[in-house]
């Protein structure tokens, strides 16, 4: 038997969860919704995480563009997903929502921008 | 001279809810005033996610939760003038104002919405012994640098302070490729969401040190090292217990500080508990007319209250719009009690606004097994909650029927804790 203690990230509220695995089983305690219950069991078996940064903007108002992956991604790979996003440069203008690097590293998850910029 | 019935000073979070409920509810002349080029305030350099799971019921980046704003302030008949600074209000609702195309501005208004936000408190502000170089820097300041303008402030970072900010930079200058060497907190508790010490600090294996502070910072050009020290219950540093970090950079997380310089202009009075302005319940300020809200009138931890809270606001300020109306001088008086630091509202009028308002409040220390409660004169009990940790780092709000509180002139919310006799 296997039990953890964490804290639910997926709001401000920060309830702490105990996961027990039993015979591949998990059971989450002190949640206080049931997305903490998703969460406890995704953290202890494959920690995922949604990354936010910036990449460079060409012919817009500021020379960055705020971006984020449209999903979680495997928490292995948040260097990684780094660098792809680091190569990346915009040409604006640019949509909020608009897919600016797509399947991040085979993740089935694309990377969007999350401010329009439009051309100056 | 421009004419309008409802200008809106500063165009954030809260400028920009102010102006879009103003609108809902009728008024049609309106002018959101920012002095940045764009709108959207403090959101902009937080690209973090985490903004709108109360309002939206998702969750957002700060610049999403800004877009969708400004969309909603799109559709309505509000004017938007950005790269204009306010210098000055009447009590005559007059704004004086300056902008690079027009120059001097002189407007008018029936009503006006304070929502110029708030700013960092800087290395002044809290004295930190030693030298002078290059490389000390608010957090919020490297934020905007590292967000907007594409700078990384530093290889090899101290951060002081454990509040939300420190916390999410912590985060985004390791993922920028930047060693965050200790984020260090003078208080035994963090001042951020658990959420951030989880997913800012631990999954990077960044250490915090509680109960530390920073008692020197050494270089000629550039910071070449800081001196962290443990401090003691008195928050006294002690002798000998001093650690070195051969870093290039101190990061200030040390607090923000709502930007009045405009309120006191037209003699606005101020809280100094909350360092905002004193409100009644329908978020006007003492000057008729002039309502607060935002980071302006207390600092907030979440966007989503600021919103509320802003919503509010515009729609009290466009109802005095059509029919200007007074306070009367019996409105209740909110005193602050055992281990409450502040109220918003001040006072409660039961002549005008909602049936029920909210209360915010912060506590001035952590308390495990609370029970808040808000006493009237001859003791009797109005309102009373249970509540398992409250922390100052977190705004508390509770909800009140105004009813409750007829023929009070003076109420007191405090919180104790469960055992302690009342
Ligand atoms: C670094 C940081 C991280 C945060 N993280 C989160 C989070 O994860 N989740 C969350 O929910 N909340 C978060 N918050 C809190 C939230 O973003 C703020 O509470 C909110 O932005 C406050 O909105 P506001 O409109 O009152 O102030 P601001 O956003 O500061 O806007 C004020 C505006 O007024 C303008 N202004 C000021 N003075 C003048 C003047 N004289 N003339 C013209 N314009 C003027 C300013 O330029 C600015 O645009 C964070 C805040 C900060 C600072
Ligand atoms: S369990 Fe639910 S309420 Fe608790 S932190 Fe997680 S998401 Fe929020």
């Amino acid at each position: 038997m296997m039990k953890r203690e964490l804290i639910c990230i997926v709001c401000p509220q920060g309830c702490h969860l105990t996961v027990t695995e039993e015979n591949g089983s998990y059971k989450v305690t002190g949640n206080t919704c049931k997305r903490g219950e998703v969460y406890g069991v995704k953290e202890v078996t494959a920690p995922r995480r949604v990354i936010t940064s910036t990449m460079k903007l060409q012919g817009g108002r500021l020379p960055r563009v705020p971006v984020k992956t449209n999903g979680d991604i495997p928490k292995e790979l948040i260097f990684q997903c780094m660098e792809e996003i680091d190569h990346v440069t915009v040409t604006a203008p640019v949509k909020a929502g608009q897919v600016v690097l797509p399947n991040v590293l085979g993740t089935g998850v694309d990377v969007v921008a999350t401010r329009t910029m439009g051309m100056v | 001279m421009l004419h309008y019935d409802l200008v809106v000073i500063g165009g954030g979070p809260a400028g920009l809810a102010a102006a879009y409920s103003a609108a809902q509810n009728g008024v049609k002349e309106i002018l959101i005033l920012e002095r940045d080029q764009v709108t959207g305030g403090i959101l902009n350099q937080c690209i973090h996610n985490g903004f709108g799971l109360h309002y939206f019921k998702e969750e957002l980046t700060g610049p999403e939760y800004a877009q969708r704003f400004e969309e909603l302030v799109a559709e309505t008949s509000a004017t938007v003038m950005t790269d204009t600074m306010v210098l000055g209000i009447t009590p005559e609702k007059q704004i004086y104002a300056l902008n690079p195309k027009e120059g001097y501005l002189t407007i008018e208004a029936k009503s006006i919405v304070l929502a110029m936000g708030c700013r960092e408190r800087t290395r002044g502000a809290i004295a930190i012994p030693g030298d002078r170089p290059a490389g000390v820097f608010t957090a919020g300041t490297a934020q905007r640098y590292i967000n907007m303008e594409g700078y990384l402030v530093g290889k090899r970072i101290v951060i002081l302070g454990s509040g939300d900010i420190g916390l999410i930079m912590a985060r985004r200058m390791t993922l920028e490729g930047a060693k965050v060497l200790a984020v260090v907190e003078l208080m035994p508790y963090s001042n951020g969401l658990n959420r951030n010490l989880v997913q800012c600090l631990e999954d990077y294996g960044i250490p915090l040190y509680l109960s530390h502070t920073v008692t020197d910072i050494k270089g000629k050009a550039r910071v070449e090292k800081v001196i962290v020290s443990e401090v003691d219950q008195n928050k006294a540093p002690i002798p000998g217990t001093e650690m070195e970090f051969d870093c290039d950079t101190l990061l200030l997380s040390v607090g923000l500080i709502p930007e009045n310089e405009v309120s006191k202009t037209a003699g606005i009075e101020l809280d100094r508990r909350s360092n905002g302005a004193v409100v009644y319940d329908d978020m006007q300020t003492n000057i008729e007319g002039v309502f607060a809200c935002g980071n302006v009138l207390h600092v907030h931890d979440l966007v989503d209250f600021v919103t509320l809270e802003s919503m509010k606001a515009g729609k009290f300020a466009a109802k005095y719009v059509k029919a200007p109306y007074a306070h009367s001088d019996d409105a209740i008086e909110i005193g602050n009690g055992e281990r409450v630091s502040y109220t918003v509202p001040q006072k409660i009028d039961l002549s005008c606004g909602e049936e029920q308002t909210d209360l915010f409040f912060r506590v001035n220390q952590v308390v495990k097994k609370g029970v808040i409660t808000l006493t009237a004169s001859d003791g009797r009990v109005i309102f009373q909650r249970r509540k398992p940790t409250l922390l100052p780092a977190e705004m508390e709000k509770i909800t009140l029927k105004k009813e409750d509180l007829k023929g009070e002139k003076k109420v007191v919310l405090s919180v104790r804790m469960e055992d302690e006799k009342a």
